[in-house]
């Protein structure tokens, strides 16, 4: 128990330590808003498996964190990217941007 | 009915937090009580006969696909993050979706930005707006059968 609980866990750790690479290595800010999203709501995830092996008892508060992050970390990352894409230039690597026709495409240049 | 489903629902979230004590069953009574009258009048579901059959969907089907898609996703993550010079081909597309109410659009959306390579940045109607690391389509219904068909499918039944 103690060892699956510990390899969870660092698959955890794992995880998050991509979803900083991530944030650091990525072009832009929408692919470092991409990384981020996805290696923590994964890390996360494993964490909290694995401290629910070493405390099964806990399991039940376990599964609503899970559930909040699951809800809330995507939100996050959208308003934070919509905010990113009205307030800065545009990244310059863009292939098609079809968000343009929304806020009018006043927010380049 | 309304009342009572918000009271129940945050009843048991906060006994489930707190644990099973009379002083926090009575805290808890009380908060819940105070918060369903200040939130009751936002909320909105409908429940109906069929609400265990779609949560039976809900949890048999769309949650091992969705978990699947976050360890894709993760894996891609990776595969980018490491590699020498990183493979990118951004840009913001827009897909189409049929569900209607504003949680369905809610959870589409999170399922959207926890899959590969893909972000939901707004909603305006039925018109969602991705960001994706790499473009594969050039016309609204490619890029919808890209990225959202699988939960498009799935979603359609859970939330009629």
């Amino acid at each position: 128990m103690e060892i699956v609980s510990t390899v969870f866990m660092i698959i955890g750790g794992l995880f998050y330590l991509l979803g900083g690479l991530g944030i650091l290595r990525m072009p832009d800010t929408f692919d470092r808003i991409q990384a981020g999203t996805k290696a923590t709501t994964l890390g996360a995830f494993s964490l909290l498996i694995g401290i629910t092996f070493a405390h099964p008892d806990w399991w039940l508060k376990i599964l609503l964190i899970i559930i909040f992050i699951v809800l809330a970390n995507p939100i996050g990352s959208s308003v934070l990217a919509k905010a990113a894409y009205l307030s800065f230039e545009k990244p310059s690597n863009l292939v098609t941007d079809e968000l343009e026709d929304v806020f009018g495409g006043d927010t380049n240049d | 009915m309304k009342y009572v489903a918000t009271f129940l629902v945050l009843f048991v979230i906060y006994i489930l937090l707190a644990g099973w004590v009379i002083d926090e069953l009575i805290l808890g009574a009380v908060i819940a009580l105070i918060l369903t009258l200040i939130i009751a009048k936002y909320v909105d579901y409908k429940i109906d006969y069929l609400l265990p059959y779609r949560l039976l969907v809900f949890i048999v089907v769309y949650i091992p696909v969705f978990l699947w898609q976050l360890v894709l996703s993760n894996l891609n993550v990776a595969r980018r993050v490491l590699s020498i010079d990183i493979p990118v081909n951004p840009g913001f597309v827009k897909i189409k979706t049929e569900l209607k109410g504003d949680f369905a659009k809610l959870i589409l959306a999170n399922s959207i930005t926890l899959t590969p390579g893909t972000l939901s940045v707004d909603v305006k109607g039925d018109t969602l707006y991705i960001h994706t690391i790499d473009v594969k389509g050039s016309s609204i219904e490619e890029n919808t059968e890209h990225i959202s068909a699988v939960f498009e499918r799935i979603l359609g039944v859970v939330f009629k």
